[in-house]
């Protein structure tokens, strides 16, 4: 329960920020935090928070799984890249092939989620293909 | 005068008669509990009635069934109160499920792949990184490690 009791406004501080599916479980040593951000500046804040009582995230004692929630109808995605382009790839993974590229800050149509780090992406040009979810936000 | 030597008779004369129409603790009871045994998820509650209060205790499915056990108690005739002491178990934790290190391998290699200068490695599921990284980039590795339902990251990075 200690560790519970180190993150503990953690915790509060996500259910007041409304995360859903709110779990909280520790195991071995390790507490495991899992739920759905209303939205991404909510997810940001909880990171904040986490780094606050952890500088730099070193203990290794959380495992902190923040999804955002994400409204089904949503079928355009922005290309969040730092600069660059996106790599789409035939699959979903790094080792597959490079099928098509999209520009940094592009929007781009969203035809589904594969799985949480790879969603299945088409381009204005038509190139269709897998890229890393990460780098994709909602219009 | 006399009406004043007559009081204390009086007085038990009338408590002899409201607690002969009052229904005894025993009975009172047993008439909750009757009225428990109709729906199988009340009719475990353990009763007991003292003066007319009826404490209610055991665990019951859940809270409609508990609100029902108060509700039907405090409808019997000769309950004055209900203490409702039923418990309902709690939630079922699920365990947390750590993905598999062949799958862990390659979510961790894509995650960070645009971290260049950050080392990864999967040893039954526990992710250590070692290597350097930027303070700003941190949070975006970590956050994307997260989601791969690891078992623990071992952060061993030199933050710059």
């Amino acid at each position: 329960m200690a560790l519970q009791d180190k993150y503990m406004t953690l915790t509060e501080a996500a259910t007041a920020a409304g995360v859903s599916n709110l779990q909280v479980r520790e195991q071995d040593g390790i507490m495991y935090l899992d739920g759905t951000a209303p939205s991404g500046a909510v997810k940001d804040q909880l990171w904040n928070k986490y780094g606050e009582l952890d500088p730099n995230f070193s203990s290794g004692d959380l495992v902190m799984n923040i999804n955002v929630a994400m409204d089904a109808s949503v079928t355009k995605v922005k290309v969040m890249t730092d600069s660059s382009n996106l790599n789409i790839r035939k699959g979903p993974g790094t080792d597959q092939p490079i099928v098509g590229k999209a520009a940094h800050g592009e929007t781009i149509t969203l035809v589904s989620k594969s799985n949480d780090q790879w969603w299945l992406v088409r381009t204005d040009d038509g190139e269709e293909g897998y890229a890393y979810a990460r780098y994709l936000s909602a219009e | 005068m006399k009406i004043f030597k007559l009081l204390p008779a009086l007085a038990l004369i009338t408590a002899i008669s409201f607690t002969s129409c009052t229904p005894k603790d025993a009975d009172i009871k047993a008439s909750v509990e009757k009225s428990l045994k109709d729906n199988p998820a009340t009719a475990g509650v353990l009763v007991m009635v003292n003066d007319g209060v009826a404490t209610l205790s055991g665990e019951v499915t859940d809270d409609a069934a508990k609100a029902e056990s108060a509700t039907k108690a405090g409808a019997v005739k000769g309950v004055k109160s209900v203490v409702n002491n039923t418990t309902t178990p709690a939630p079922m934790v699920a365990p947390v499920v750590v993905s598999p290190d062949d799958a862990l391998n390659s979510s961790v290699k894509d995650a960070t792949k645009d971290f260049p200068t950050v080392m990864a490695s999967v040893v039954d599921g526990v992710v250590t990184l070692t290597g350097s990284i930027t303070k700003a980039s941190l949070p975006k590795l970590m956050m994307g490690l997260s989601s791969l339902h690891p078992k623990k990251i071992d952060n061993q990075l030199t933050v710059k």
